[in-house]
């Protein structure tokens, strides 16, 4: 259980109690046979509990981290753990208790949902046969596919078909669910559907994992992210703590800018700049109430002082070099 | 959004409420024919195959209704079971597994042996029944036994509508061996039983082929039209005298032998070596098959 997966790497996540994470991987490395490396030394805390915001521009290597993860690719190096099982070593122990959506929804064409269902719940040695019927209806009615259940799979519609593999991760209660991209395809209702059902499971305690190239989703209902990019995992943490890792900017109102420029410097605040009435400057490590004292105590006349941070788009902007929307 | 004071209270995070993750301890049962029988039915329950069945079935059909038409001159030249199927109709049936042995039959069984994995991977389903999980070895021996029961199957379809078709048309009797002997009718039947199990160990390696060709692609239909391919140019490779080096080790060699099951009393010369190959083959390409797809990554 102890490894160095969570140590600093260009992180914010703090050391915690592996116990405590769904999902921790140490280097997790995938170099395809092309060459090109996908995934490179991911270090991914994921605390139980949590939802897991997994952001990345299309190609950073989301999808891939989740193969790595499910054990349907070996990784180059490095290693990880789902829910306290080392694996793939755990998989049979550890994987019923997963559900996932990897890379879009897959089923057999001319079968019926249903039909779709019950074959993946036949596949699973780990559940009461009795209760599968139970069970299938159930999950179709979470997604709202019960009535259309008996249609085959190759009339569904692109959402139709998404609701069913979120079905299909949710024929038995689990631990943790593992969604890469659930909610693509879905209509504006169908979306908001499928985040009001994470909610209630996140609330029962179900681990959610949530890939996303929209940083809106993640705001909405995201406790945690970790931000991809080429393969990188460049930010990982709590919104707040990612919140506060961005850049703050201390910004004073004043009647006497080259004062109050002057005052910012002296205490060692950065990029120093004024503009009208306005004098802004780079907050770095010197508390905000120290700077007000400060201006205070060099009788500047402060009309208004703020300190404003870039919002999360604007910062993942910043570590992503693009917009989320682009292809990477 | 700004402001000073705009400290970040602490951490949002959700603790879980309960205990720790994963108190539940799931136990495998220790048998399931579920998935097994879920595979059955994805096989037997595909309209494509069902089309495959009725051209396998028509064989025998076609076979009986000519000879009815038009009996062949007795002692005549051509097929020995064909000449004898206006005494016993239960020649119908060894007549179209004759005919159906060198192609009907290893298509129907190359398009569903290819099919397996590839088709899985192809749809993507692949990646869901091994995250369910399903063990990759698990997989492959639920796979290879649908296969199995297919060439089962496919062989006693052909052989049941044949011997059905001809008992109706020709009627039954007393059993003329390729030895020249009498068998009761009865006997004669057996023989036609041993004759259906060999051929299905014959299509069942072929199809432990097919499995492992399965694995090494995700076009299912490549799969199936490589498996073909291996099988037609055996018997090609078997049918040059100048190759009789290699003869003995084709998978296809001993295909025919089933006839020597019609022989008083049985020749097993060809038969004993026809079943040691079938044997062969099914383990060694099982076993590549699982030493290819064991630790293969599935990026379908
Ligand atoms: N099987 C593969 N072989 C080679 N390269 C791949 C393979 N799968 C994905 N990649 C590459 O790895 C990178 C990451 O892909 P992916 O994990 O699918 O990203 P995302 O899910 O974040 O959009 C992409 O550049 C993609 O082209
Ligand atoms: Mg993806």
């Amino acid at each position: 259980m102890s490894s160095p997966a969570f140590a600093d790497h260009g992180t914010v996540q703090a050391v915690r109690d592996p116990a405590e994470l769904a999902i921790s991987s140490a280097g997790l490395t995938k170099r395809f046979r092309s060459g090109q490396v996908a995934v490179n030394a991911v270090d991914l805390a994921v605390p139980a509990g949590s939802v897991y915001g997994f952001l990345g521009p299309n190609g950073s290597g989301k999808t891939t981290t989740i193969r790595l993860l499910l054990g349907l690719i070996g990784p180059t190096s490095g290693s990880h753990e789902l829910l306290g099982e080392p694996m793939p070593g755990g998989s049979a122990r550890v994987l019923p208790r997963v559900g996932a959506l990897v890379e879009g929804p897959a089923f057999h064409p001319y079968l019926s949902g249903r039909a779709n269902l019950r074959r993946l719940d036949a596949a699973d040695r780990t559940v009461d046969p009795a209760t599968a019927r139970v069970r299938i209806d159930a999950a179709l009615d979470r997604v709202g596919l019960r009535a259309a259940a008996e249609k085959r799979y190759r009339h569904y519609s692109l959402g139709m078909r998404q609701r069913l593999a979120i079905a299909g991760a949710l024929l038995r209660p689990r631990d943790l669910l593992i969604l890469d991209e659930p909610t693509n395809g879905l209509d504006p209702q169908g979306t908001r559907e499928v985040r009001t059902l994470l909610g209630t499971l996140a609330a029962t305690g179900t681990t959610v994992v949530l890939s996303t190239h929209l940083l809106s989703e993640v705001e909405q209902i995201c406790t945690h992210v970790g931000v991809m990019h080429l393969g990188n995992l460049v930010a990982q943490g709590t919104l707040s703590e990612l919140r506060a890792r961005s850049a703050a900017r201390a910004e004073v109102e004043t009647p006497t800018p080259e004062r109050a420029a002057a005052t910012l410097r002296v205490l060692g605040l950065s990029d120093v700049s004024s503009a009208g009435g306005q004098v802004s400057a780079l907050l770095g490590d010197v508390e905000p109430e120290k700077v007000v004292a400060a201006l205070v105590h060099a009788d500047v006349p402060v009309r208004g002082f703020a300190v404003r941070r870039a919002g999360l788009e604007e910062m993942f902007v910043q570590l992503t070099g693009e917009g989320f929307d682009v292809s990477g | 959004m700004s402001v000073a004071d705009l400290r970040q209270s602490s951490d949002p995070a959700r603790v879980p409420s309960g205990g720790p993750v994963g108190a539940v301890v799931y136990r495998p049962h220790a048998v399931s024919s579920r998935f097994f029988r879920s595979e059955l039915l994805l096989i037997f329950g595909r309209r494509r195959n069902w089309v495959g069945g009725l051209i396998l079935a028509t064989v025998p059909i076609l076979i009986a209704i000519a000879v009815k038409v038009s009996p062949p001159s007795p002692g005549g030249g051509g097929m020995n079971f064909l000449n004898q199927i206006t005494q016993n109709g239960i020649f119908v049936a060894l007549s179209a597994l004759t005919l159906e042995m060198p192609l009907f039959l290893p298509l129907a069984v190359a398009a569903i042996a290819g099919d397996t994995v590839a088709g899985e991977a192809h749809l993507g389903t692949l990646r869901y029944l091994l995250t369910v999980p399903v063990d990759r070895t698990r997989l492959l021996v639920v796979k290879f036994g649908a296969i199995a029961v297919f060439a089962l199957v496919a062989t006693l379809l052909v052989a049941l509508v044949g011997a059905m078709l001809g008992l109706a048309l020709f009627g039954g009797g007393p059993v003329v061996t390729l030895s020249g002997t009498t068998l009761p009718f009865w006997t004669g039947a057996a023989r036609l039983l041993l004759v259906i199990a060999y051929i299905t160990m014959c299509m069942t390696a072929l199809g432990a082929i097919g499995l492992f060709v399965s694995t090494l692609t995700e076009q299912p239909i490549g799969a199936t039209i490589a498996i073909l391919v291996l099988a037609l140019g055996s018997e090609i490779m078997d049918a040059i005298p100048q190759l009789s080096v290699i003869h003995e080790y084709l998978p296809t060699h001993y295909w025919a032998a089933f006839g020597d099951l019609l022989r008083d009393p049985i020749s097993t010369a060809a038969v004993v070596p026809g079943i040691w190959s079938a044997l062969a083959y099914t383990a060694i390409f099982g076993a590549a098959a699982w030493a290819r797809f064991g630790g293969r990554d599935v990026t379908s």
